[in-house]
């Protein structure tokens, strides 16, 4: 099949490589414009006060200040999802979690920034801090966002497919187990930096590390009260994202409203320590998980409940929230399922969507769980999943359309290459294998905000010197999205990505892309281009066509020619073919949209989940544990994904290895942790990511399942792979030394205390026991969609 | 606060400015002398996105002060290709996917840079050691050692 592209499937560099390897590709903070002030934030000492007063007049006073503003300046609120827009730019009345911007000052230099922040006075009555879920869900702490006492619960979610008493009533064997995700960061190397310059004919650009231009955009708008054609937002290149730079951010308004007050431009490039307190990262999440089994490992029914930490705001916790229960489905055949989630506010730094977005807590524990459960039934950890795994076709019984799937490939690829079956209970003491598959969604199905709208839009404009630019609002995070549109616009006109113009990430120039998250881009984006490039390519051909006197069926366009297939004489160079096309039939500018098919269900909570086709990973780790020390060290990984098609393997290669890399850092060594309200690490010497030292070798399998509605049958690879990493690691760590650890990190002090418990005859396992005893209400009965084959 | 003159090289040009007692050799590269190829991620020496090499050696310029640089030759990315041709590690990066985000980019090449002067045929093992003080955050570090280890090859081939 890929014999029949020209392009497509080339272990091709990203067409920027040259100029990031040169050091070239500019980032926000690498621009500087003519009068450019530099703008910073105080930010909170407490992690929960009531502001009395804040008084700036002595910062005001100070030579080189430009301007001073504070929660009175920007009193709009926003937030990234219409339903929950409870964020100020700068704190109003309260403050909810140390680090909270406050006030924000312009100044000509860092030094003099700093020193005006030194003298704003800000008058706080602390108030009871509310930290962790148990704290929460009493009912003598003040509410988060309200006023008096009471829970902190921010949203909860009941819903039941089937009937799942009818399904544990008929199972031959039924497991509970109760784990426990701690949360983490995505701490990308570039930190949050955003250019704001409002000019005197009342235009607003912003430039802006940001992975959703569109959405920053809308939230401008809204908080600045500008129309929306007055502002331009620019996410130039970015220094990584992972989900990190998904919200609208404080310091993105902040900039652009000094900015507009001063005339000046201002820069904010947020501290290292800032990132830790901006977050948006996992959220700590414990679960308990009930399924209900036959005894030859095929599930009957399943009962899933979560408990999400959520932070001091809401950011996409909603979605987070279903996130958590929504993908379960789309591995393991589930005829009933019951889903219960509760999200809380806390008085720590408001957590959101960070690479897998709600899914790797519950596919953690998910994964773990059917280990345990195929020990008990007398099943290898293969065979359950093989017995479970969903069909290619298929409907979930939570209503997710399954389209491609080659999970069962994946788990052989993986099982076969690491010598799993061989090698699982036989290596020698202190070693082990684990195994655990994963899905994630191609991009989000709806929309952030309901519209009907494309949810992508491309244009390619054609010079008539046949040069090629292709403009989008995709943002390249690094994973490659700039490349993968050149790529298929040049499959499409029979040229080489490096060819193509690319302009990005513009709302002046470029026409919405919704942005940089959900695994959406490739598909999404990727089609637009391949609709945008196959209208072009059809002008080409037919003026081609013409001009030569053959059927536009029987023309080419292949190595920057456009000619007969199979007469290599009978051709014209591509710039010539672009000049009979423009005088043929006029400009050549094409658009391609693209929309997402309509998948939701009508229930609430319907909307997540749903995606127009969903990527398949399988995993195998390899473990060395010294039972003395506690230490883990990864000695290798399987990892096979179906990407439907590898629009470029190089760069598909690097998403598996990128999320493997991510996985076991949150697996082993990262988290956010706090004492009381305040952050114990916010660096990174504290926040351990893996090094060089600490990454094994990866074996990557690409494998193709060809989707029948992704571009040129591609799926996504950005997310997907991170699922299965992390509790591959657990269920290898049990198979070297027997115990079990059911909450990430799994740092060396779990691993040796679990050992201590074994001396001592007890159980080998650390982690919870067991979840607040929360009444979930209003439980919603959908029933499973028509056509739903009970297994 | 003293003013001082401060005299280096930077890839091999030399540049004189005055810099104040506290302006870290990062600032002088990136505000200074516009050479914003040099990354900051941290500030406070614990990422390696400001590597840049020092006599050779690779240091964080965001923990060196200006001043301690004085008379001594610094280079950057924009000094690692000579005569505009790109060094061997510049283009075995861009080659081998090296570089996703790139913001690890310039500090990784400049370590990888000094690593191979010291050891032109270093082992995976020995890659490793020599890059450990640079993270990234994208790449899981495995496309940088297969981009190391290309380089050294076509250098020995050379």
């Amino acid at each position: 099949m890929s014999g029949a592209f020209s392009v497509v499937g080339e272990r091709l560099p990203r067409v920027d490589a040259m100029d990031q390897t040169m050091g070239k590709t500019q980032y926000v903070d690498d621009m500087t414009l003519p009068g450019m002030l530099v703008g910073r934030h105080l930010t909170s000492i407490h992690a929960h006060a009531r502001i009395l007063s804040i008084d700036t007049s002595r910062a005001e006073a100070l030579v080189g200040v430009h301007a001073v503003i504070t929660g009175a300046d920007l009193p709009i609120t926003y937030g990234i999802l219409p339903i929950s827009q409870d964020e100020h730019a700068l704190a109003v009345g309260r403050v909810r979690y140390v680090g909270e911007p406050v006030a924000a000052v312009a100044a000509i230099n860092p030094e003099i920034a700093e020193q005006a922040l030194a003298l704003i006075d800000v008058s706080y009555e602390p108030l009871d801090e509310v930290v962790t879920l148990e704290q929460a869900l009493e009912t003598d702490h003040p509410m988060l966002h309200g006023d008096g006492l009471g829970q902190n619960v921010h949203r909860s979610a009941a819903l039941e497919f089937g009937d799942v008493e009818e399904g544990f009533a008929r199972a031959d064997y039924v497991r509970e187990d109760v784990f426990f995700f701690g949360g983490n960061t995505h701490a990308a190397l570039e930190t949050h930096v955003a250019l704001a310059s409002y000019s005197q004919t009342g235009k607003l650009t912003l430039w802006s590390s940001t992975q959703v231009p569109h959405y920053v955009h809308r939230t401008l708008e809204k908080v600045l009260e500008l129309p929306a054609g007055r502002i331009r937002v620019i996410a130039t290149a970015i220094g990584g994202g992972f989900g990190g730079k998904t919200d609208p951010f404080s310091h993105e308004l902040t900039a652009a409203k000094l900015s507009m007050v001063t005339g000046r431009p201002v820069k904010i490039n947020l501290s290292r320590e800032e990132v830790f307190y901006a977050h948006r990262g996992r959220h700590p999440v414990l679960m308990w998980v009930k399924t209900g089994f036959e005894n030859n490992g095929q599930i009957t029914s399943m009962h899933f409940k979560t408990f999400l930490d959520g932070g001091a705001y809401s950011s996409y916790g909603v979605a987070s929230l279903y996130y958590t229960g929504a993908l379960q489905t789309t591995t393991y055949r589930i005829p009933n399922y019951r889903f219960e989630g509760l999200r809380v506010f806390t008085n720590k730094p408001p957590c959101g969507p960070k690479r897998g977005h709600g899914t790797p807590q519950p596919r953690f524990g998910l994964e773990c769980h059917l280990d345990k459960a195929a020990a008990d039934l007398g099943l290898d950890p293969v065979t359950i999943r093989q017995v479970n795994a969903v069909e290619p076709f298929s409907t979930t019984v939570n209503h997710l359309r399954i389209t491609s799937c080659a999970l069962v490939e994946c788990i052989d690829k993986v099982v076969e290459a690491s010598d799993f079956t061989v090698k699982r209970g036989r290596l020698p003491s202190g070693r082990g294998v684990g195994l655990a598959v994963g899905a994630y969604m191609s991009g989000a199905g709806l929309p952030i905000y309901f519209n009907d709208m494309p949810q992508s839009e491309v244009q390619i404009k054609i010079d008539r010197g046949g040069g090629v630019t292709v403009y989008s609002m995709a943002t390249d995070i690094g994973q490659g999205s700039t490349t993968m549109l050149a790529t298929v616009v040049a499959e499409a006109l029979g040229l080489e990505p490096r060819d193509i113009n690319m302009v990005i990430a513009d709302t002046d120039l470029t026409p919405v892309d919704l942005g940089s998250y959900s695994s959406r881009v490739t598909f999404m984006a990727g089609n637009a281009a391949v609709t945008a490039g196959a209208k072009i390519r059809s002008r080409v051909v037919q003026a081609v066509a013409d001009e030569l006197g053959v059927d536009p069926a029987q023309v080419v366009t292949k190595g920057g020619r456009v000619g007969v297939s199979g007469d290599l004489d009978r051709c014209v160079t591509w710039a010539e073919a672009v000049r009979l096309a423009i005088a043929a039939t006029g400009p050549l500018v094409e658009s391609g949209g693209y929309t997402a098919p309509k998948l939701a269900g009508t229930f609430r909570g319907a909307g997540v989940g749903i995606s127009p086709a969903y990527s398949y990973s399988a995993c195998v780790v390899e473990v060395d544990c010294a039972a003395d020390t506690g230490l883990v060290k990864v000695e290798r990984v399987w990892l096979a994904h179906d990407i439907g098609r590898a629009l470029n393997p190089l760069l598909t290669e690097g998403q598996v290895e990128g999320g493997v890399y991510m996985g076991l850092g949150e697996a082993l060594y990262e988290e956010h942790t706090f004492r009381g309200g305040l952050h114990r690490g916010p660096s990174l010497l504290d926040y351990k990511i893996p090094t060089a030292l600490d990454m094994p070798p990866v074996e990557t399998f690409l494998v193709e399942s060809d989707d029948p509605e992704g571009p040129l049958g591609a799926k996504e690879v950005g997310q997907g792979p991170l699922l299965p990493v992390i509790p591959a690691v657990a269920n290898a760590i049990h198979d070297a030394l027997g115990v079990r650890i059911d909450e990430v990190p799994i740092t060396p002090q779990k691993i040796v205390a679990a050992l201590r418990n074994v001396s001592r005859g007890r159980p080998g396992r650390i982690g919870p026991e067991t979840i607040p005893d929360f009444e979930f209400s209003r439980l919603t009965r959908v029933e499973p969609p028509e056509g739903f084959v009970t297994p | 606060m003293a003013d001082h003159i401060l005299d280096f090289d930077v890839n091999g040009e030399n540049r004189r400015l005055l810099v104040t007692d506290q302006r870290t050799l990062l600032e002088v590269l990136r505000e200074d002398l516009v050479l914003t190829g040099t990354k900051h991620g941290c500030d406070v020496g614990e990422c390696g996105a400001c590597t840049v090499l020092v006599d050779d050696r690779p240091v964080l310029s965001c923990l060196v002060i200006a001043r301690q640089v004085e008379g001594s030759s610094v280079r950057t990315v924009e000094g690692l290709a000579i005569d505009g041709a790109p060094d061997l590690l510049q283009e075995a990066f861009a080659e081998l996917g090296a570089a996703q985000c790139g913001y690890c980019t310039p500090g990784m090449l400049l370590s990888a840079r000094a690593l191979l002067d010291d050891n032109p045929e270093p082992t995976t093992d020995e890659i490793r050691e020599g890059l450990a003080g640079n993270l990234c955050r994208c790449t899981g570090y495995i496309k940088i050692f297969e981009a190391v280890e290309l380089a050294a090859s076509r250098d020995h081939d050379r």
